[in-house]
């Protein structure tokens, strides 16, 4: 016997118990880079196919170099949760949790070692 | 009560069964470009690596970045990223509510194509 009403029980729980944020967060990500995406194709557009030498000074200053950094962090999240959606539409059971962990490390991993090179060049 | 039971229910026909129309190209089209990306990231990324690794790195990397296969894998990036951002642009529209009867739906899809051509053209030009 339960002492919960139906409609309490339910209340905030369909079917896949969450769901809002995942959307929310994207939805989110995606107005940041509507910003960020034309900023950094613009600067890294700007400095590839350079010398090294000038490669260095352009991602010693804040502008490009922070561009950069949000650009991969705000874009691999974004990633992150897309892939996730497109990995649940087609893959099932352990390989679907497999894939999802895998591009959980992707983004996380490119997040990582890319903050890494900008830290590195910037100082 | 609320438990329920297991029933059969009828699947939907799956894709192959209906007749290719802009509204599903353009939708399946963001999912392809936005996970392609993952390649875009990687060159990317790994350049940024060699540059603060050291000239003689830099070199291997930017070499193949600026080569002709480079030039190829940004330009289709770039192509498919303003793609992805009209896309995207368009889903967050929809998302409030609005453009969703076929006519506009089927003229904003329009808009992403031709809209992504020409921004990429222009992003040429420019760099």
């Amino acid at each position: 016997m339960r002492y919960l009403t139906d409609r309490k029980r339910a209340a905030g729980l369909g079917s896949a118990k969450t769901g809002t944020e995942h959307f929310w967060h994207m939805q989110m990500s995606s107005v940041a880079l509507l910003f960020l995406i034309p900023a950094f194709i613009f600067t890294f557009g700007r400095v590839l196919g350079r010398r090294y030498e000038q490669v260095l000074d352009y991602y010693a200053q804040p502008f490009p170099a922070i561009i950069a950094a949000l650009t991969l962090i705000v874009g691999m999240v974004h990633f992150k949760n897309g892939a996730q959606v497109m990995i649940e539409d087609y893959a099932h059971g352990i390989t679907r949790k497999a894939l999802i962990i895998s591009a959980t490390c992707f983004s996380y991993g490119s997040i990582a070692i890319g903050l890494f090179a900008l830290i590195k060049l910037a100082l | 009560m609320a438990e329920a039971k297991r029933v059969q229910r009828p699947l939907s026909p799956h894709l192959q069964i209906y007749r290719p129309q802009l509204t599903s190209f353009t939708s399946i089209l963001t999912r392809i470009t936005g996970n392609a990306m993952a390649v875009t990231v990687v060159l990317i990324v790994w350049w940024l690596l060699a540059a603060a690794s050291g000239e003689h790195y830099f070199r291997t990397a930017n070499g193949v970045l600026t080569s002709w296969f480079g030039d190829v894998v940004l330009t289709a990036s770039v192509l498919g990223m303003w793609y992805h951002l009209l896309a995207g642009l368009r889903h967050l529209y929809f998302d409030s509510g609005r453009g969703l009867d076929i006519p506009t739906a089927e003229k904003l899809g329009i808009a992403c194509i031709v809209g992504s051509v020409v921004l990429t053209v222009l992003t040429v030009i420019v760099l």
